[in-house]
């Protein structure tokens, strides 16, 4: 029996173009990436060295913006993850109201605010409060004021994934909790968090690492600062910041060495991912 | 016989809509009962009503009386009810991040109990009781949703047995198992009788007819019939459940 050409031939021809497009735009999605990373990698190399990683920008190294954006990343951590995760446990535990609708809402718009306008936001709110006596107008620049401005970023972020991570866990999971005699309290503590706790880290790292990358903001609250960390209320370093500030200085030697520092940022962005997920495998049971 | 469940004039509702209406009947100790019905009749919405399971879903609401041993529940707070009567659902929920061990001890830990004999205990005999234990007694710790569907069933079986609750309610336990996993979860039905009181809603006629020593029929939200399993098979009384149970409709 002959077939003609038919409705079959033809759609093993739309699946195959249909492959090879989705091929062709998985390619072109990692282009940027791989190159950032090769770029990064290749240009970087040359400039970092130990002297590099411990000494201080003003010595023309970076040990103080490694250590600043971590101190930044810490303490906005501190602050965002648990305002962060407790606001994501409302919001998909007891947010069927208005009060709920309300509170997802501005974090919904809290989500799309350019980071700048949180920087700018944060900067006349410390100052402000510096003018009445709460606090200093000198903490305008200062590891604080950058806490805040980060956390004002991360705390909706983290919200938001948290809220989208305990609601994947399903109706089955609580109410075989509850029909247990566990109070609801503990059935949400211990049964539905622990039970969505690999999404609620992978969304914390995507929040940190949000953050950890922003420099509009730090530009107008942390400041930026030559020497190491010389305090909570003092201006402090990033490596955005650093990135920020030799790749548009005059010296090439900088431009150069800024390569260096966004090497630093990607693996250390790199690190915190795969740690992350070194800790949910060894936390989950075998199976 | 011992009445251990004695529900009176029960109606509830999900917000406007009444999915059962004015339900009287008799729970007996140490007994079967089976609820059948078609599909929407209100059995699931019944059971759940017995250990306020109903009320967890938004703008659900219940009238009339549940007495347990002549108590009534709706005057009790839900969680000591919900330890005195149990729950397994249709289909297997193992808590997803727990090993088999502590899927069945998390009914007790959660409610505070922290003595490794006490719990090492429990979880043995729960295994024991749910004819589970010879095949995970070496692989306590991993996880549950390593199991197979039937053994799944078994491990919620045991982790409600964990709290030794008085009366288990099972809402169609078996509609997600091959005929194999039925057979071993309605032996199981069969032996737990001794122990505890049962519950069990099933839309499989053969299966009430084979584990229940009573059983009610429901249809459109009303208890049209509850009989000893025999008599109601046999000598249904009302018409509807004679041209249900002999397969006209539902």
């Amino acid at each position: 029996m002959k077939f003609p050409f038919n409705r079959d031939t033809r759609r093993r021809w739309i699946d195959l173009t249909m492959s090879i497009a989705a091929f062709v735009c998985v390619v072109i999605a990692i282009i940027p990436l791989g190159s950032i990373l090769i770029e990064a990698s290749i240009r970087g190399l040359q400039s970092l060295s130990p002297a590099v990683l411990t000494s201080t920008t003003g010595q023309g190294g970076i040990g103080n913006a490694i250590q600043g954006t971590l101190i930044l990343i810490l303490l906005s951590a501190l602050v965002s993850l648990p305002v962060g995760i407790l606001t994501g446990i409302y919001l998909a535990e007891f947010g069927k109201n208005r009060l709920g609708a309300a509170v997802r809402f501005f974090v919904e718009v809290m989500t799309q605010i350019p980071s700048m306008v949180v920087g700018i936001f944060v900067y006349s709110l410390v100052l402000e409060l510096g003018l009445i006596g709460l606090g200093s107008p000198r903490l305008v620049f200062s590891t604080i004021s950058g806490v805040l401005a980060l956390s004002t970023i991360m705390v909706p972020f983290v919200a938001r994934t948290s809220e989208e991570a305990l609601r994947l866990v399903s109706i089955a999971v609580r109410e075989s909790a509850l029909a247990l005699g566990i109070p609801r309290y503990r059935t949400i503590l211990r049964v539905v968090v622990p039970s969505a706790s690999s999404a609620l880290v992978t969304g914390s790292l995507l929040g940190i690492a949000r953050v950890a990358g922003e420099t509009a903001p730090l530009l107008v609250t942390a400041f930026g600062n030559n020497d190491w960390f010389r305090g909570v209320d003092q201006p402090i370093e990033s490596l955005p910041h650093t990135i920020y500030i030799w790749a548009t200085g005059p010296y090439v030697a900088q431009n150069q060495a800024a390569w260096g520092v966004s090497l630093v940022l990607v693996l250390m962005m790199l690190g915190l991912s795969i740690a992350s997920r070194v800790v949910i495998r060894l936390r989950s049971v075998s199976r | 016989m011992a009445l251990k469940l004695h529900v009176e004039s029960l109606s509830a509702w999900y917000g406007e809509k009444l999915a059962i209406q004015d339900i009287t009947m008799d729970v007996e100790d140490h007994m079967v009962t089976a609820v059948i019905g078609p599909s929407g009749c209100g059995k699931s919405t019944l059971i759940r009503c017995l250990n306020r399971m109903h009320e967890t879903i938004p703008k659900a609401r219940v009238e009339g009386k549940v007495l347990l041993q002549g108590e009534d529940i709706y005057a009790a707070s839900p969680v000591s009810v919900r330890r005195r009567i149990g729950m397994v659902f249709q289909k297997a929920n193992p808590f997803p991040t727990m090993s088999i061990y502590d899927n069945v001890a998390a009914g007790l830990r959660l409610n505070g109990v922290r003595n490794r004999d006490e719990l090492d205990k429990a979880v043995l005999e729960s295994l024991k009781q749910a004819a589970l234990w010879d095949e995970v007694k070496d692989s306590l710790d991993k996880s549950g949703a390593s199991l197979s569907g039937g053994q799944q069933q078994r491990l919620c079986i045991a982790r409600a047995l964990a709290v030794k609750p008085e009366v288990l309610l099972m809402d169609e336990p078996c509609s997600a198992l091959d005929p194999i996993a039925t057979a071993k979860i309605e032996d199981l039905i069969f032996d737990l009788k001794k122990d505890f009181t049962l519950v069990v809603v099933t839309h499989n006629m053969q299966q009430a007819a084979r584990v229940s020593e009573t059983t009610a029929f429901m249809y459109l939200g009303k208890l049209i019939e509850v009989n000893n399993t025999r008599e109601l098979f046999e000598r249904p009384r009302e018409a509807l459940t004679e041209s249900y149970i002999t397969g006209r409709f539902g």
